[in-house]
């Protein structure tokens, strides 16, 4: 595998508007290199053995630490590979937001509605 | 607009005639934005689907639950290999991105090849929770469950078409560094599939149901 950069960007084009914030148009960074991606999955495949671990309770008790940990583990994941694998780390700000947006909506509308009907309980 | 061919995201280039035809207004890629949109709409779709799963997962009439029959370190490997296709997936890019068209295709095949034996696993996995005397229609827990994992294989199936499309164009010449935002765009809606089931393997496999 390479290990150099893939791509570079270069100055966004200035349309119209031609007046957006350097925060939304951060597409100058050059992408991570291949190696820097498989170090990225090995730490997902780790986590992901370490879920698995927790299913098997007879060699640790996790007690009350099982359910955190695992939403712990599985935001990690979900972080790692929207920031890298995603590209959203690297890329304009303005496609997180759009993604962040709909994910946000979603989390707020679903705890409501887990809370209405009681799920909690 | 300047003659001088512009490099913009993943190797794109001006036409001969200079003009550059992912100029737009904002400066970013209308496509990239488009799917990420989408992609946060779905977060939507699966976002009922798991909650309605949630709310139902201990209705079981009864009869069997979907919880009671769950073959854990066999989805572990489904998920492990889901998770190593968005490696495969982003080594795609990265090789399209490079003008490496031979190592993109090989990427592209082998993430089309790791995402058919997560579907292989999937169907194995409905037919014995079938045989087991769990099906679509037994419990209000179970057809949740068939709705919400049957709704990603089908995320997951059309993945696979895109990118088997993605290989054919590659072969024929079509898919070349200059226009690797495609394959950029297919991986976005691969990753987020694949976020999906990160999601799904922990809230609906691992975290205990009582």
């Amino acid at each position: 595998m390479s290990d150099t950069a893939t791509s570079e960007h270069p100055e966004p084009a200035t349309g119209a508007a031609g007046e957006h914030s350097d925060a939304d148009h951060d597409e100058g960074h050059a992408h991570p290199s291949d190696w820097a991606y498989a170090k990225i999955a090995i730490v997902l495949a780790v986590i992901t053995a370490l879920e698995v671990f927790t299913y098997f309770e007879t060699v640790l008790d996790w007690g009350v630490a099982l359910v955190p940990s695992l939403i712990f583990m599985m935001v990690v994941k979900f972080y790692l590979v929207a920031t890298w694998f995603m590209h959203l780390r690297f890329d304009s700000k303005l496609f997180g937001r759009m993604f962040t947006a709909g994910l946000t909506l979603a989390v707020g509308v679903y705890l409501v509605t887990l809370t209405v009907f009681e799920f909690w309980v | 607009m300047s003659a001088e061919p512009l490099v913009a995201d993943h190797g794109h280039a001006a036409d001969e005639d200079g003009h550059d035809e992912h100029a737009t207004t904002t400066g970013l890629s209308h496509t990239k934005l488009a799917m990420w949109v989408f992609l946060g709409s779905e977060c939507l779709l699966f976002g009922g689907l798991i909650s309605t799963y949630l709310l139902y997962k201990t209705r079981g009439n009864g009869r069997t639950l979907p919880t009671d029959v769950f073959d854990i370190p066999f989805t572990s490997v489904s998920s492990f290999v889901l998770l190593m296709s968005s490696l495969t997936m982003v080594l795609a890019l990265s090789a399209v991105s490079r003008g490496e068209d031979e190592a993109g295709r090989t990427w592209l095949l082998a993430t089309a090849l790791l995402g058919g034996i997560f579907i292989g696993g999937q169907v194995y996995e409905f037919t014995t929770f079938v045989r087991e005397g769990v099906a679509f229609t037994t419990n209000p827990a179970s057809s949740a469950f068939f709705t919400l994992t049957g709704f990603h294989g089908v995320h997951v199936s059309l993945g696979i078409v895109m990118l088997m499309s993605l290989f054919v164009a590659s072969v024929k010449g079509k898919l070349t560094q200059r226009n690797a935002e495609t394959v950029e765009i297919v991986g976005l809606y691969w990753h987020f599939v694949d976020i999906v089931w990160i999601f799904i393997f922990t809230v609906i496999y691992l975290i205990p149901a009582d």
